[in-house]
């Protein structure tokens, strides 16, 4: 009944593949959406050619953000950290099929950005990290 | 039996008939976020800028006699309301955010000192925590904090304890915006001022919905906001007792807080004029006398008895259904808030799911972030009612809920 509750969502929510954490591991980055709370880490191990090979990611929030790091970790298992670096808002959008108010839309990005923020070794995950295309 | 005529009620508020969603009327359960306005206060603004806009307080011509008129006669109708006796004892602000920093500014920078104790609660809103930890990093005073128990109440026991300390300010919120709790405002008053401290009530949740009078209370601060009572964004309430607010220096510098200004120094204006610096909201403060105007009548008593009922019922009804957990008192210590979270789906997913039905609820923190680690939650859905709420709308809310629940069950 609801567009943004699709099965794959919930799914992901609900039964997620890449929940936990990594230790040790090469790269770990953690932020929280100060609006509402939603905590996520994400936990990388790569490779000596900057090849991801595991992923896992913990926290708490809503199914969107939740749905989006599980399936965000799914899709960069076997990518450079240069192909993530080149990850857009978009990308993220296409792989959770869903369209997003403003509100809801940090939810999803949330993910996006603490990777980045991760992958870039930056101290802090930006907005800008996950702005335009 | 419900003394209010709800129907009547209802159609004087033109965007309850709104169609959120085709088929789905709005049921609008966000009234401690900010109230919805009757037509009356609408009105009453729209004619302030069609016939009488002006600069108020210097010109001489018609509109701005008039102007300056309807601003003070709105300062005077809310003094009535909050049973002030003297009109120069309200201050107009923004907010309830920017009343609770004008005190901490003006009344804290002058009077308090390293060391010094303020006594907050565990239950504040951002809002009246903020500025005091501000003004405890500035000026190295100490802030101590009434506890919540677990069922949503202050530990009074623990409060006693704490005015041994001897504090300067006891700052607290009358009703709180998550568990809903009506704190005992005029027993925490009276021991402050038997422990030699003054005393400032957050009533941004407790003015719109419950009676309020400061000369019973004998509170020396209040803070409201005439957006949670029906009337417009941008205005807010600062009551302060004469004898304080006259000593107190002026909080912003500009047009109309002075008495006279030569190149290097000033001379404060008179309260309340004194800390109300540049041109003001003047059409909200109609707006907000307007608000007055149409709460007046039908009766504070009768809007708290009327919260009452709905939030009786509403507690009744959720408790029923499994998985959900509802934060602070029973409903004959609470207003007409409800937060809760439920155990298979996130507040913010709840909020979203209900939001396609058409009901309006509000998730998250609700700007009350340690009230929701002392309960070890990250959030939750706040369902809030008003003069406008009805039983049907609770029915919906609950049929909302079902719905998550199929979603995530």
């Amino acid at each position: 009944m609801d567009d943004l509750y699709r099965e794959v969502i919930i799914e992901h929510y609900k039964n997620p593949g890449f929940r936990g954490e990594l230790d040790p591991h090469d790269i770990s980055f953690e932020d929280e959406n100060p609006l509402c709370g939603d905590h996520i880490r994400i936990d990388l191990r790569v490779n000596e050619n900057e090849v991801v090979t595991e992923a896992a990611f913990s926290g708490h929030g809503c199914a969107i953000s939740q749905a989006s790091a599980d399936l965000l970790l799914e899709f960069i298992i076997g990518k450079t950290l240069d192909e993530i670096r080149q990850l857009t808002k978009d990308d993220l959008l296409e792989l959770l099929g869903i369209e997003l108010g403003p509100v809801r839309l940090k939810c999803a990005l949330l993910s996006l950005k603490v990777l980045k923020a991760g992958v870039y070794g930056l101290g802090e995950a930006s907005d800008s990290l996950v702005e335009g295309d | 039996m419900n003394p209010l005529d709800i129907e009547a009620i209802r159609k004087d508020f033109p965007i309850l008939q709104r169609e959120i969603h085709p088929g789905k009327q709005l049921v609008y359960l966000d009234s401690a976020a900010t109230a919805q306005k009757p037509t009356r206060v609408i009105e009453a603004m729209d004619r302030y800028y069609r016939w009488s806009n002006a600069n108020i307080h210097r010109g001489v011509h018609v509109l701005a006699e008039e102007a300056t008129m309807l601003y003070e006669d709105a300062r005077r109708n809310v003094a009535g309301f909050i049973g002030a006796r003297d009109a120069r004892e309200i201050i107009f602000t923004r907010n309830t955010t920017e009343a609770i920093n004008l005190v901490a500014y003006s009344w804290g920078r002058a009077n308090l000192q390293a060391g010094d104790v303020i006594i907050l609660t565990e239950m504040e809103h951002h809002s009246n925590l903020v500025p005091w930890q501000m003004l405890a990093q500035e000026r190295q005073v100490r802030l101590e904090f009434i506890p919540v128990t677990d069922d949503g109440l202050l530990d009074m026991e623990e409060y006693q304890k704490l005015l041994m300390l001897a504090p300067k300010l006891v700052a607290f919120t009358q009703m709180s915006n998550v568990l809903g709790t009506i704190n005992p405002a005029g027993e925490i008053i009276r021991l402050a001022h038997d422990a030699g401290a003054i005393t400032l009530v957050d009533g941004a949740q407790s003015v719109p919905h419950i009676p309020v009078n400061v000369v019973d209370l004998d509170v020396d601060f209040l803070a409201f906001s005439a957006h949670k009572m029906c009337g417009p964004m941008g205005s807010g309430v600062l009551y302060g007792k004469t004898a304080l607010l006259e000593k107190m220096p002026p909080f912003l510098g500009g047009g109309d807080m002075i008495r006279k200004v030569m190149l290097r120094s000033y001379a404060p204006n008179s309260i309340p004029h004194k800390f109300e610096a540049g041109t003001p909201a003047v059409a909200e403060a109609v707006g907000l006398s307007a608000a007055v105007d149409y709460l007046k009548p039908i009766g504070m008593d009768a809007i708290a008895a009327h919260e009452h009922e709905i939030v009786s019922y509403a507690l009744e009804q959720l408790n029923q259904i499994p998985g959900v957990r509802i934060l602070g008192p029973d409903a004959d210590r609470k207003g007409g808030v409800v937060s809760f979270t439920l155990d298979i789906a996130h507040p913010h997913d709840v909020a979203q799911i209900l939001d396609r039905h058409g009901i309006a609820v509000r998730a998250g923190h609700h700007c009350a972030m340690p009230l929701h680690d002392r309960y070890q939650i990250p959030a939750t859905t706040r369902a809030s009612f008003y003069i406008y709420s009805t039983r049907e709308e609770v029915d919906h809310l609950v049929q909302g809920l079902e719905q998550v629940k199929a979603i995530f069950g």
